[in-house]
């Protein structure tokens, strides 16, 4: 068990009081930044990383990476209390932690998404201690054609959704495609849909539409109902810890299935959206009562957390064992391994042994240190919602606004949340879905450019898609997941005809 | 501003006066922190050096006020052009350009021109590499060129950063002299076309020496050729047997291309002579520092320097440059 071994030293190296206190700090930081929505972790760590460069370069990961395990914790704060998702992988947490928190029940929510995240953190760790190799060689395996297949598998899993008329799905679904191809055409490098503005370059953010639609869209609504929060009665009780704890247990279905979907997510790299949506609609799908999904179901907090934490954690290993980093912020942790003088690559686990094994013991204290220092906090975060609604409602516009406007350090795009939110609102009184239109705005760009890189490289033949057993199992997969609503319809019809 | 505010901030200047880093007395300095901005997303090659200044700035304190990278990607960089050219006479916005600075207003017909803004300095040049798997048969530029003119067009695939960007200016290049066209696959990030080579994926990349390095050490690529008209100075071994020095250039293996892309920085429009020279000086004394030059090493950049009239010939020269191969490559806008 060489692992092992490496692995007990690398908790020698990470576990020094300093070390600790990097973790706590980095955490408690990681958590604010989750919390404000579109600060999110990857503009955090890089505000924050000149900081680290006359740290040591072990410790600066760690308190880097607890950064990054903190605002993966603080995204779910906001969106259940709020509806407004602090982090892109929380949308799929406001579908039910949203309703839960107008139940009364913020405090059962909390405590289900911190729990889940520790969960699909800690086998993510897992993953990386034991298979790092085995795992790199098959994140290799992905290239254009076998990334399309992953995006189309989150897309079928997640149809049949919605309880409104698939039409309306349809409606949102298109929209939020032709809002993601706004901007920079990366296929071809020429502008799409700008109309000469120089606005429009950039095209539409993920986090504004979200922020607006859901946040800003919610408030809207709040005020119309008369201007008290619904979860306002909440009681607040200390051991709802325990409590939800206990009902946690039944979920382990769920929860195994969210991790080896967050797992693989991560490592593909398909990243820690996708992963949350992906393990929401496979939730609800084993799930007996799908009708009580999006009305306050705890699993349906459970899936996404705990799939989009996992996912956050294993696109780690892409990033320190190939260089290609799994999320944004992986990305900017990335730019700061290279300043260290680390390269990321297949040599780093050999030549600087020190350092990722310290990385990887990090993940786990850092984890355990996340957990505690956010359910003791529980209790607090749902006495948010006690505040008067004339009070925390313009603090929590004022919020969003920050957050719009720090995505892109753009006035414009603060104006773009504040018309995003009155579509929300629209959207939510005329009943449309909104979860589809997010889906399509967040996977279009990808899944967009990934199906042309295919058709480059063969040449426009579809056939690139059953070319070897992985992409065709993916694709197979996908179809099975995108007709299987209509097998009990089919049952139902031949068991009539017989 | 509060009374309070107005002593702090009038207390906070005084200090930074009295610290006087440059110690001429007169000569123009920031007052308020710097915007770096990056026309590029985070974690590339202009990104990273951005950052890597920021930090180097920092750590020996060679200004006063604190250097904050922001990252302008919308547009293929257009985004962060823009920003600065209207914000004329600010000297508190500078950016570093990579050649997108040419290729984006040439393929996208955005409003602007490098003369729009100020020439600071060019900080390095970066170099580019052919690489393809070191599976593959080629162990010369010349054994992969001949195979891809004997074989029909569009049998190769070449990834690359971007559409229209110098990635793919370069694959023109290659097909003007094979004579063979190879099919031309754009993703997102330099790190992303490196790991699909190393995947199989495709065929070759023409990967920046800091993008691929990992994956060459870890015996994963093989680099055939550089782009520049002579070898590289660094012959510090790599790998076992090949440092960075030992790599022909593509001329002598029968490929006569040469390409280097700047890294530079450049001022808003309007802003002094004072306030050029104080970031001119700012970066020479980046220049110096020990971490540069490892920054350098590390990702084999080619150390030219150059400020002043000298600059901002060369940047009107390079733009003549792509303009002609983005024309001949058909990537110009209509």
């Amino acid at each position: 068990m060489e692992e092992l071994n490496n692995l007990m030293h690398g908790f020698s190296v990470a576990l020094t009081l300093p070390n600790l206190g990097f973790m706590v700090l980095g955490i408690t930081l990681g958590i604010l930044i989750g919390v404000l929505p579109g600060l999110g972790g990857a503009n955090g760590i890089a505000i924050l990383l000149p900081l680290t460069f006359s740290m040591d370069q072990t410790s600066a990961i760690i308190m880097l990476s607890c950064i990054y395990w903190g605002a993966l914790f603080g995204g779910a704060i906001t969106s259940i209390l709020f509806n407004i998702p602090g982090e892109p992988w929380s949308v799929a947490t406001t579908f039910d932690g949203f309703p839960l928190a107008q139940q009364g029940r913020a405090g059962a929510a909390l405590t289900a998404a911190f729990t889940s995240s520790f969960v699909g953190a800690f086998f993510a760790v897992l993953l990386i201690t034991f298979l790092a190799p085995l795992v790199a060689k098959f994140a290799l395996k992905f290239g254009a054609a076998e990334m399309f297949a992953v995006q189309m598998l989150t897309f079928c899993s997640f149809v049949g959704m919605s309880k409104e008329p698939p039409a309306k799905t349809l409606a949102v679904m298109a929209l939020g495609f032709a809002l993601a191809a706004v901007g920079m055409d990366t296929v071809t490098g020429t502008l799409r849909m700008t109309f000469g503005t120089t606005e429009l370059l950039k095209g539409f953010d993920f986090l504004i539409a979200v922020i607006g639609l859901f946040g800003i869209g919610e408030i809207l609504l709040t005020m119309e109902e008369g201007l008290a929060f619904k979860g306002k009665s909440a009681k607040i009780q200390l051991n709802v810890v325990l409590q939800t704890w206990k009902e946690l247990l039944r979920y382990w279905k769920t929860s195994i299935r969210s991790v080896l979907v967050g797992c693989w997510m991560g490592v593909t790299p398909g990243g820690a959206t996708p992963a949350s949506f992906m393990a929401y609609g496979l939730a609800r799908r084993g799930a007996k009562d799908k009708d009580s999904f999006g009305k306050g179901n705890i699993e349906g907090v459970v899936a996404p957390e705990t799939a989009a934490h996992a996912a956050g954690t294993s696109a780690l290993l892409p990033m320190l064992t190939l260089g290609i980093p799994g999320s944004p912020t992986a990305a900017v942790l990335l730019g700061g391994l290279l300043i260290w003088g680390l390269q990321p690559g297949p040599l780093l686990f050999t030549e600087k042994p020190d350092f990722v094994w310290g990385l990887i013991a990090s993940m786990y204290l850092g984890n355990i240190v996340g957990l505690i220092v956010v359910l003791t906090t529980v209790p607090w975060w749902a006495a948010i919602l006690r505040i008067p609604f004339s009070v925390i409602g313009p603090v929590i516009i004022v919020i969003c606004a920050i957050g719009a406007y720090t995505v892109h350090s753009s006035i414009f795009d603060v104006v773009m949340m504040l018309v995003f939110g009155v579509f929300g609102y629209l959207f939510k009184k005329l009943r449309y879905p909104l979860a589809p239109l997010v889906l399509a705005l967040v996977l279009g760009d990808m899944a967009e450019s990934s199906f042309r890189q295919s058709m480059l490289l063969s040449q426009g033949s579809l056939d690139i898609f059953w070319a070897n057993p992985l992409v065709a199992g993916l694709m197979l997969l996908s179809f099975t997941m995108l007709l299987w609503p209509i097998v009990p319809a089919l049952k139902h019809y031949l068991r009539g005809r017989a | 501003m509060t009374k309070l505010g107005k002593w702090a901030g009038r207390a906070l200047v005084t200090a930074i006066a009295t610290i006087g880093l440059t110690g001429a007395a007169n000569a123009w300095e920031p007052t308020k922190p710097v915007e770096f901005v990056v026309p590029a997303g985070t974690g590339g090659g202009a990104d990273q050096m951005a950052r890597f200044i920021q930090g180097v700035v920092a750590k020996n304190k060679l200004m006063a006020q604190p250097l904050v990278v922001v990252n302008k990607s919308g547009g293929a960089g257009a985004e962060g052009f823009l920003e600065v050219k209207g914000a004329k006479g600010d000297p508190h916005k500078i950016i570093i350009t990579l050649s997108n600075l040419f290729t984006t207003p040439l393929a996208t017909g955005v409003p602007f021109n490098w003369r729009d803004l100020t020439p600071g300095a060019m900080l390095a040049l970066d170099q580019f590499v052919l690489w393809v798997n070191a599976d593959a048969p080629y162990k010369t530029a010349k054994e992969y060129i001949d195979d891809i003119k004997a074989k029909p067009a569009n049998t190769f695939k070449m990834a690359g950063t971007g559409s229209k960007q110098e990635d793919q200016i370069i694959t023109a290049m290659i097909d003007k002299a094979t004579g063979k066209k190879m099919t031309y696959v754009p993703f997102k990030g330099g790190g992303d076309v490196a790991v699909q080579l190393v995947g199989g994926h495709v065929n070759s990349t023409v990967n920046n020496p800091i993008e691929a390095e990992a994956h060459w050490r870890g015996g994963k690529l093989r680099p055939l050729c550089i782009m520049d008209s002579e070898k590289l100075p660094y012959n510090e071994k790599v790998t076992a047997t090949q440092a960075w020095g030992d790599i022909p250039t593509c001329k002598s293996a029968g490929v006569p291309i040469e390409y280097l892309m700047l890294r530079g920085v450049f001022l808003a429009p309007g802003v002094t002579q004072e306030q050029v020279d104080f970031y001119v000086n700012l970066f020479k004394k980046v220049r110096e520092t020990p971490e540069w030059a490892d920054f350098m090493k590390k990702g084999a950049f080619k150390q030219t320097f150059m400020s002043g009239k000298e600059f901002a010939d060369w940047v009107g020269k390079s733009e003549a440059m792509h303009y002609g191969l983005m024309k001949d490559a058909g990537f110009l806008a209509k």
